[in-house]
Parts: structure tokens; C-alpha cells; sequence
């Protein structure tokens, strides 16, 4: 790839929201005025050194920023190649790394004076996340849940409501996802003079892309300095890989390296049984096409009438049908690779990072630990992989028990919580 | 000139409101929708909005989202929701037909390719709910180009610095929406539309139709007073979705296009 191409990968996105042909503004003219003057307030924000002020000191003393770059030695001694190091993102307060851009969000909530927030979630770390920050600052808080998802992650719905939101089980199309986007999306339009939306992942419409992976950015960023601290002044990694639901954890580890063309960047996709033509997976790049849902032009699972599918993946985190804008364009420029982790190899290396580091991760990162443990065998010693441990797994336990055959059923906490 | 240019003209000197009527297509299937859309004109419709069915309508209340799902359920596709227009044109050459949805099963198609597919089925206007102005360079353009009138929806969240841009590029009518919401949710209060239609009127000269929340044949009176039509939606495909027949249905849609032509 020539250099002067690269000096281009992070102007993105366009006045008009767009990554290339990605992104832009789908939404109906009742939420446009709305996305607008988010937009002005975001860039006011933006340039305002004290909300980044008050943005790192929130970082600092309630999220527990900046979280440590880990030397997963044992793993790396198991796998025989490359030196692998986790970002650890599931130390944040709350468990993952949603809760950086929870934060930005409602600072700019409060900022703008608006005093009911909304969100989608899916796994339930973003809901949890924002009722968390929504509890902090005495904001009234409803979260729109798959119904699918509400009985899954069961631990996550009771963690909402003991923070004081309000859990919307959401059973209009098929109850997942996507759709809880869409109840968020219905309920904005209805609600649009108090309600914040408080969007969990790096897509919708312009500015929230670009928004998110700005607030997200923090994980790449750290890792540029922690890097250094410890393995020399100017190291940079040599691969960094993340897990890709709506891809905001990715995008948050892989934009600051973008225009560093040493770095080599791989997002991994749930590949749930298989990438093939029944969708049993949800890896939008690799199976999908262009179209546009939720506000932005994106790659998308759909059939050949333009119908939208939906994904699959043992990771509730995962089953998003597409994927932010910004992946898209990475994707088709070439800048950043692909790849997608079935269920069966996630599961593995779910096991892996508890046997050999002590660490339960969530079924999302499992998905990006796995495919390292595909390529760092072949790898030279020292070539440094980071990938980004976005999340913790107590949320999976239940779920990764009930794979590997083991009956919970009988214990008290492994009943599953239904309304 | 349009169909719906023909028909404003047609209404206008008649001294009439325009009475507009949404149903989804192939809801419940395609034949029954068939026949319920082909007894619109005779019940008193002016405008047919035909929904095309789309598994996400992220600006749709329960009503219309289950409409979908049972006319995707059925087969309905975008090639068939033509078909439908094109066998509806068969018997009737003058009453508009205005395709309403959304904007990715158009672009999965090809925007020339529906276009010129749109124009030879007998489809007159377009509404697509996520293509706001800031977008007009994926259809609202091309369609204009192809003859065809790319209506858009006013909100009331469409304050007057915003309003021109709305209608620059805006043709046939333009679809003023009575409130901030889904389709039928709430009910519209003809006092509250009247000054906002008049606020628009005063920068186009486009006829305003005004929809959502409108459920009874007064409210469509009321509403088509003080605008230069009304939409009804829900409210028919509820009946539809009940089980009533298509006789029953177009009895309902009469006593609605009544009420809107007193107006
Ligand atoms: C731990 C964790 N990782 C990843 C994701 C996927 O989201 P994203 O791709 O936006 O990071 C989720 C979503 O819920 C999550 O909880």
C-alpha cells in the first residue's frame, strides 16, 4: 500500500458522515434535526478541553483507567510463537470496555440538557454500562433488550434494574438486536425533546460512528504509550486484533495505529457454526453485502430481496446483523483484514485464557483470543500481538457451562431469570 | 404531469380534500391485498400509498410492523409489491400510486433498476421514510429525473430554518407528520396541525397531506379541514389484520373517505 494513501485513514468520516461510500445518514426527517444538533454539540465538545477534563477524571477515578497491557506469558509460552499482550479493558468498572463511551455520551447528554436516556443492548454490558453512568448522575434510564437476549443474559437484566433502569423486553420482529435498535429508534422518535440516545457501538447515523470511536480511541491510545513503557520508546505493536459485534472496541484499539503501516490489523467476526449460506454466523464483511440499516450504509446480513437477516453467535454481544461504517470502508480499502471464529473455537479459547492466565473472558474477546491462538504459533518471538480483552465473562458463565455439559440447573444461581 | 399532479388538479377544482389511504402489500396475502387495493378508488380514495414490506420499519408502530412481517411471511418481495402495482393498473389508469418504505430493498435492487421497474409498473410517487434531504443524491434525485415525485415528510421537529431544505427538492405533495412518533401511536389534534400546515404552506405551494394518529372518520374531517388532504393507515390494516373482509374493509375506508371529503 502506497504511503500516501495512509495519510488519509484517520480524516474519516466526510461532512457528510461518510467513510468512502459507508456511514451517512439514514434516518427519518423527525430524527434528523435531532442527529443534528448532536452532531454541533459533539464538535463543540470535541474542541473543549474541559470535557476531556472531566471525561479523564471520570476515566481515572470511576472507570479505573487507564487499564494495564498484559504480558500474557504462559499463553504466549503455550502457543510457541509471537509475544501476545491483552489490553484489559474487562477491569473497567462495569466489565468491559462499553462503559468509556457510555460516558462521553452522557457527559454530552447533560451537556445538552436532556434528562431521559435510552439505549439497545444486546449482551446486556452496554445496557448495564449506561444504567450504571445513568445511577451516577441521577438520569432516568430505559434499556431495550432482545427478549431472546433478556433470558440469556439474565445476570446482566438484574444488574440494569438494581441500578435503576428500566429493562424493555423487546419481542417486535424476531426480539434480538437489531431490533432493540429499533424499539430505541421508535422510542426516540416519540421522545424527542427530553431523550438522549445513547447508541452502544461505532454505527447508526453520523456523528454516533465517528462519536464512539472517538470516546473508544482511549484503548488504542493507551496501548500506544504502555507499549513503549515496556518494550522500548517507538514500539509499536505488530498486529492488534479485536472481537467485532458492532465493532466499537475494535475500532477504539484500531484507529490510533491506522496511518502506522508496520501495524498490521485483524477484526474477527462471529463466525458462530459456520460462514456459509444459511446464516448461522454474524460476520457481516465476510458474509454479507452493502445496504443500510439503522441510519448508516454498512455491510449487512440480507437476502436477496434486500430483507435484512438475522445473525447468530453463541456471544449475545456478537448478533449484530451489521457492522459499524468505518469497518466497512477499512475492509474495502484493505487497510484492516477480516476474519471470522466460529462458536466451537471460541469456546476453546474461552478455556485457554482461564487455564494458562487466570483470566475468564467474555465470549466476545474469546473470539479474538482464538484467532490468535491461529496465527501466533507461526509467528517469530518477537512479534507482538495485542488484542483487546474488552470484556469479562462473568456474564457467560452460564451459557460456556451449559456447551460444555455441565448442569447448573440445580444451583440457585443458575436459574435463569424470567419475567 | 403526474397521476398525482392530475389528481391534485382534479380535486382542486372540484373544491375537494384528498383523501390518502396506506396499505401494505400482500397483507395479508397477495391476493386478498390485491382486491382490497383495487376497491380503494371505488370507496372514495384519491391517493394509494402502497407499503412495501421491510423487516426493519424503524418509524412503524406495531400495526404496520406486523403487516410486514405477515406480507414477508407470504412471500411479498419488492418484485412482487411491483407486480401489484402493475396488476392494479390493469383496470385502473388514473388513481396515483405512491410506493412507501424504506430505502434498502430499493438499493439492494439498484436504484435505475427500480426506478425504470417502479415507472413501468404504474408507480407515481415515492415516499422513503429514511431518505432525508441530506440524502438526495442516492434517490430523491434520480427519481425526479426518471418522472416520478419523491414526497417528504415534514415533522414537527422540521423548525422554519430547516423547512426549505426539506421541500427543494420535493414534488407531488408534501406528507406533513401531525406527530413525533411511530405510525399509529398517537393522536393528532387538528388544532395543533392547523397553524403548523399553515406555516408550511407559506413556503410552498405544494398540497400538505397530513397522517399519522388518524383513526376515525371525524378526525380525518377535522384533520382534511385544515390541510389539503388526510392519510389513514393503521387503522385500515388493523381492520385487515382482524380477519374483516374486503367488503367490510372498504365499508370502513368509505365512511373514512366520507369524513375527509367533508372536510
Ligand atoms: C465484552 C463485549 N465485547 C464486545 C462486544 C461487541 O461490541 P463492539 O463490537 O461494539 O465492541 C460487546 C457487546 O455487547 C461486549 O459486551
Amino acid at each position: 500500500m502506497a504511503d500516501d494513501l495512509f495519510n488519509s485513514f484517520m480524516n474519516g468520516p466526510d461532512e457528510q458522515g461518510r467513510f468512502g461510500i459507508f456511514g451517512g445518514r439514514f434516518v427519518s426527517e423527525t430524527l434528523m434535526p435531532l442527529i443534528l444538533s448532536l452532531e454541533e454539540e459533539y464538535n463543540r465538545a470535541k474542541d473543549d478541553p474541559s470535557f476531556w477534563a472531566e471525561m479523564r477524571d471520570l476515566w481515572t477515578h470511576y472507570v479505573g483507567r487507564p487499564s494495564p497491557l498484559y504480558h500474557a506469558e504462559r499463553l504466549s509460552a503455550e502457543l510457541g510463537g509471537a509475544k501476545i499482550y491483552m489490553k484489559r479493558d474487562e477491569l473497567n468498572h462495569t466489565g468491559a470496555h462499553k462503559v468509556n463511551n457510555v460516558l462521553g455520551q452522557i457527559l454530552l447528554a447533560r451537556r445538552m440538557g436532556k434528562t431521559r436516556i435510552i439505549a439497545e443492548t444486546g449482551a446486556g454490558q452496554h445496557g448495564v454500562a449506561t444504567a450504571t453512568v445513568c445511577a451516577k448522575f441521577g438520569l432516568k434510564c430505559v434499556v431495550y433488550m432482545g427478549a431472546h437476549d433478556v433470558k440469556r443474559q439474565a445476570p446482566n437484566v438484574f444488574r440494569m434494574r438494581l441500578l435503576g433502569a428500566e429493562v424493555i423486553p423487546v419481542t417486535s420482529g424476531r426480539g434480538t438486536l437489531k431490533d432493540a435498535m429499533n424499539d430505541a429508534l421508535r422510542d426516540w422518535v416519540t421522545n424527542v425533546r427530553d431523550t438522549f440516545y445513547c447508541i452502544g457501538t461505532a454505527a447508526g447515523p453520523h456523528p454516533y460512528p465517528a462519536m464512539v470511536r472517538d470516546f473508544q480511541s482511549v484503548i488504542g491510545k493507551e496501548v500506544r504509550w504502555q507499549l513503549a513503557e515496556q518494550e522500548g520508546e517507538g514500539r509499536l505493536p505488530d498486529t492488534v486484533i479485536a472481537a467485532i459485534g458492532g465493532g466499537s472496541n475494535a475500532i477504539g484499539l484500531f484507529h490510533p495505529f491506522l496511518d502506522d503501516p508496520s501495524v498490521k490489523i485483524i477484526g474477527v467476526e462471529a463466525g458462530g457454526k459456520g460462514v456459509d449460506d444459511r446464516i448461522q454466523h454474524c460476520a457481516s464483511l465476510t458474509g454479507g453485502r452493502p445496504g443500510v440499516l439503522h441510519g448508516n450504509r454498512t455491510y449487512l446480513l440480507q437476502d436477496e430481496d434486500g430483507q435484512i437477516q438475522e445473525g447468530y453467535s453463541i456471544s449475545a454481544g456478537l448478533d449484530y446483523p451489521g457492522i459499524g461504517p468505518e469497518h466497512s470502508w477499512l475492509h474495502d480499502t484493505g487497510r484492516a483484514e477480516y476474519v471470522s471464529i466460529t462458536d466451537k473455537e471460541a469456546l476453546e479459547a474461552f478455556q485457554v485464557s482461564c487455564r494458562t492466565e487466570g483470566i475468564i473472558p467474555a465470549l466476545e474477546p474469546s473470539h479474538a483470543l482464538a484467532h490468535v491462538m491461529k496465527i501466533a504459533p507461526d509467528l517469530p518471538s518477537d512479534h507482538i500481538i495485542v488484542m483487546n480483552m474488552c470484556g469479562r465473562g462473568d456474564k457467560d458463565v452460564y451459557t460456556v457451562a451449559k456447551h460444555l455439559g455441565f448442569d447448573m440447573s440445580d444451583t440457585e444461581e443458575g436459574r435463569t431469570f424470567e419475567e | 404531469m403526474t397521476r398525482i399532479d392530475a389528481k391534485f388538479a382534479e380535486l382542486n377544482a372540484a373544491g375537494k380534500k384528498a383523501f390518502v389511504t396506506y396499505v401494505m402489500a400482500g397483507d395479508p396475502d397477495y391476493d386478498t391485498s390485491l382486491e382490497v387495493v383495487k376497491g380503494l378508488p371505488g370507496a372514495g380514495v384519491d391517493i394509494i400509498e402502497l407499503g412495501l414490506p421491510f423487516t426493519d420499519p424503524m418509524a412503524d408502530g406495531p400495526t404496520i410492523q406486523l403487516a410486514g412481517q405477515r406480507a414477508l411471511d407470504g412471500g411479498m418481495t419488492l418484485e412482487r409489491t411491483l407486480q401489484l402495482a402493475a396488476d392494479f393498473r390493469k383496470t385502473d389508469d388514473t388513481t396515483p400510486i405512491v410506493l412507501m418504505g424504506y430505502y434498502n430493498p430499493i438499493y439492494n435492487r439498484g436504484v435505475d433498476t427500480f426506478l425504470a421497474d417502479a415507472k413501468a409498473a404504474g408507480i407515481d410517487g415515492l415516499i422513503v421514510v429514511d431518505l432525508p434531504p441530506e440524502e438526495d443524491e442516492e434517490l430523491c434525485i434520480p427519481a425526479q429525473k426518471a418522472g416520478l415525485n419523491f414526497i417528504r415528510l415534514a415533522t414537527p421537529t422540521t423548525d422554519d430554518a430547516r423547512l426549505p431544505k426539506v421541500l427543494q427538492n420535493t414534488s407531488g405533495f408534501v406528507y406533513y407528520v401531525s406527530i413525533t412518533g411511530i405510525t399509529g401511536a398517537a393522536e393528532a389534534e387538528a388544532g395543533d396541525v392547523g397553524p403548523e400546515v399553515a406555516r408550511i404552506k407559506a413556503a410552498t405551494d405544494l398540497p400538505i397531506i397530513v397522517g399519522f394518529g388518524i383513526n376515525t372518520p371525524e378526525k380525518a374531517e377535522k384533520i382534511a379541514s385544515v390541510a389539503d388532504g388526510a392519510v389513514v393507515g393503521s387503522a385500515i390494516v388493523s381492520q385487515i389484520a382482524s380477519g374483516k373482509s374486503t367488503e367490510e374493509v372498504l365499508a370502513f375506508v368509505k365512511s373514512l373517505a366520507d369524513g375527509a371529503h367533508r372536510g
